[in-house]
């Protein structure tokens, strides 16, 4: 029986692992740069889309998930330029990619959706290199490599002088400016990895489900903040690297309470309820015990 | 004080998860032991994937599978999230179910993905085309662990419909030739046309909803009678066909239930109820010991049957009393 936890457990890791992309991705809009990005539900289909279409039609795997980060890339681009460029509100201006991207996404699948069962995929490719047979284990390598991958890149990009302009730019805009850092150009730059990181999270994920739909990035950036607050709420991070390990963590523990909330057989309806609970608790822990210490705590952003 | 508090809530955290998890396997180990386990996945909860659940499990029962006597049903629902649907089916496969009746496409194909190191056999519903889908190689020999029961529409049956109320030699189509599920329709209409005496079918496509008009009114004078394939284009402008088939007399027949609504003399379509019980008795084989990857993929016969004499009327003809007595439904006091 406790290989079902086991199961459990190592499933809920490999979700925490995937979804970990979006999480991240999610981080470094609405906590480093202060951009509130809704892209992500699109953007998260788009790579998806571009992924499997280029794997159907015979691509390398590895190079169609590249390519997949590549058009998140370019999807986050054109939100920061709605932006920066035409001074659109950063929440209206995600709306309005998501929206389109909607569209986009139909167009690059030719239809709603595309199937990827039976097709070479990362997982299959690193099986078959490794000669590892069962599914999770190839799963959790492949998902593992990855995260592993990009949090090394990012963990040395954040530390280098334009990184610390981004992460600056989020914390004061004007200061920033002031030493001569072009914000418009950090913002861009913030939000286009964002999304191609969150595009590369959908191309996994749907080479690991064996399917891209049309719907699947519907709530993505309700997972992605409420795995951001989450980690934040329990694991308090400082420094880089910690930080992008909190938000892994906090990505973990959401898929394992919807996991465990799936075991439990509750209702299809109280699901959402539950994830909302779960991220009004973590959101409301930090300042219920400051107010136990008697510590002033600012009231809350309204945007 | 406050540094010791937030690593001593994350070990509680942790802690409280790792016992609910255990509890919850011992919960599963208690439930008493039932013939077969059979885990039920829906995408989202909506009146046609509902009754098919429905038509299911009371099919089951017919087939000696009784609830609560000697199957054990675990239903989920997706709730409309893609990533629900594979931790679901995931928990099915952790679980060990001795099969998955997986409702919709997506569930599927999560399922079909996450039994893949298992023998775990997998039925489907409510899915149009198991082949383009990616679960099944072909509609007779699926050749994996997947078998089910579609809901493809039978326009042979569609068009027989329309041929007993009114016999036409020239049959007129009005389609989107860019739909490519009209195109498969069409051309499963022209396979059937000879055994339903038609002599010739004539087409008129439409690009858009704005040229839906132009082409009904190309069709005047070429033909006997229309028949309206499930196509989204026409169906936005079914009216402008309706009103000039009423105009010049031309029996106007539609596929489906929603497209014969807009005015068409019959429609025909399937219940997702029967699509449910046709599921369950390809389960009932399965769970016998049958392999699946030999069980051929089951259509399911239409039986919702949409007349509408009021329209009848104005388009010059008359529907057979025989074939007004099949109705299941029949149109209000519209003119």
């Amino acid at each position: 029986m406790l290989d079902v936890a086991g199961h459990v457990l190592s499933f809920s890791l490999y979700e925490g692992l995937v979804f970990g992309f979006v999480a991240i991705g999610v981080y470094l809009t609405f906590r480093v740069l202060g951009f509130p990005d809704l892209t992500v539900d699109g953007s998260f289909t788009l790579g998806a889309a571009v992924a499997a279409v280029l794997i159907v039609k015979g691509v390398n795997p590895s190079l169609a998930t590249l390519a997949a980060f590549g058009v998140g890339l370019c999807a986050g681009l054109a939100t920061s330029l709605l932006n920066t460029k035409l001074r659109i509100p950063a929440l209206l201006a995600g709306i309005l990619m998501m929206v389109a991207l909607y569209s986009i996404n139909l167009r690059v699948m030719g239809g709603a959706n595309v199937s990827l069962l039976r097709e070479v995929t990362i997982f299959t490719q690193v099986s078959e290199f490794l000669g590892v047979g069962t599914r999770i284990v190839r799963s959790l390598i492949v998902a593992g490599g990855l995260v592993v991958i990009v949090f090394f890149i990012l963990n040395w990009f954040l530390r280098t002088e334009i990184g610390l302009a981004l992460r600056a730019t989020g914390d004061n805009e004007q200061m920033v400016r002031g030493f001569g850092v072009n914000t418009d150009m950090t913002t861009i730059l913030g939000v286009s990895i964002s999304n191609g990181l969150v595009a590369l999270g959908g191309a996994v994920v749907a080479q690991g489900q064996g399917f891209a739909d049309v719907g699947m990035g519907i709530g993505m950036i309700v997972m992605g903040l409420a795995a951001v607050i989450i980690g934040e709420a329990l694991f308090r991070p400082k420094g880089v690297a910690r930080l992008l390990l909190a938000v892994l963590g906090g990505t973990f523990i959401y898929r394992l309470v919807i996991s465990i909330a799936l075991r439990l057989g509750i209702a299809p309806g109280d699901l959402k309820l539950i994830t909302a609970v779960l991220v009004i608790i973590a959101l409301a822990v930090p300042y219920l015990q400051k107010k136990v210490q008697r510590e002033w705590m600012p009231p809350a952003a309204r945007w | 004080m406050n540094k010791k508090i937030i690593p001593i809530l994350s070990v509680v955290c942790v802690v409280l998860a790792v016992v609910l998890v255990v509890v919850l396997t011992r919960g599963i180990g208690g439930q008493p032991a039932m013939e077969y386990k059979v885990g039920i996945t829906q995408i989202v909860t909506h009146d046609a994937l509902d009754l098919c659940r429905q038509g299911f499990i009371d099919q089951m029962e017919d087939e000696g599978f009784v609830e609560e006597e000697n199957v054990n049903y675990i239903l989920r629902n997706a709730g409309g999230d893609m990533s629900t649907a594979s931790s679901i089916a995931d928990y099915f496969v952790s679980v060990d179910v001795d099969l998955i009746f997986s409702i919709a496409t997506p569930t599927t194909q999560a399922c079909a993905s996450a039994v893949e190191d298992t023998d775990i056999p997998i039925v489907f519903a409510a899915v149009t085309d198991p082949v383009a889908a990616g679960f099944a190689a072909n509609w007779t020999v699926p050749g994996g662990q997947v078998t089910g029961a579609s809901d493809w529409a039978d326009v042979g049956a569609q068009v027989k419909l329309g041929m007993d109320i009114y016999p036409a030699a020239r049959l007129g189509v009005i389609y989107n030739d860019g739909e490519v599920n009209s195109v498969v329709q069409v051309d499963e209409l022209k396979k059937v046309a000879a055994s339903l005496n038609i002599t010739e079918i004539v087409e008129a496509t439409a690009a858009s909803t704005a040229d839906v008009y132009a082409a009904a009114m190309s069709l005047v004078g070429s033909v006997d009678a229309i028949w309206e394939p499930s196509d989204n284009t026409v169906a936005a402008a079914i009216g402008s066909v309706v009103a000039v088939c009423e105009e010049y007399d031309i029996p106007l027949f539609a596929s489906d239930i929603s497209m014969a609504k807009g005015g068409a003399i019959s429609g025909l379509g399937l219940d997702y109820y029967v699509n449910g019980q046709e599921a369950a008795k390809l389960a009932a084989r399965v769970l016998r010991g049958e392999n699946p990857a030999n069980i051929p993929i089951s259509t399911t016969p239409m039986t919702i049957v949409y007349l509408c004499p009021a329209a009848a009327a104005e388009m010059g003809v008359t529907i057979p009393p025989a074939v007004l007595d099949t109705a299941t439904e029949v149109c209000g006091n519209q003119s």
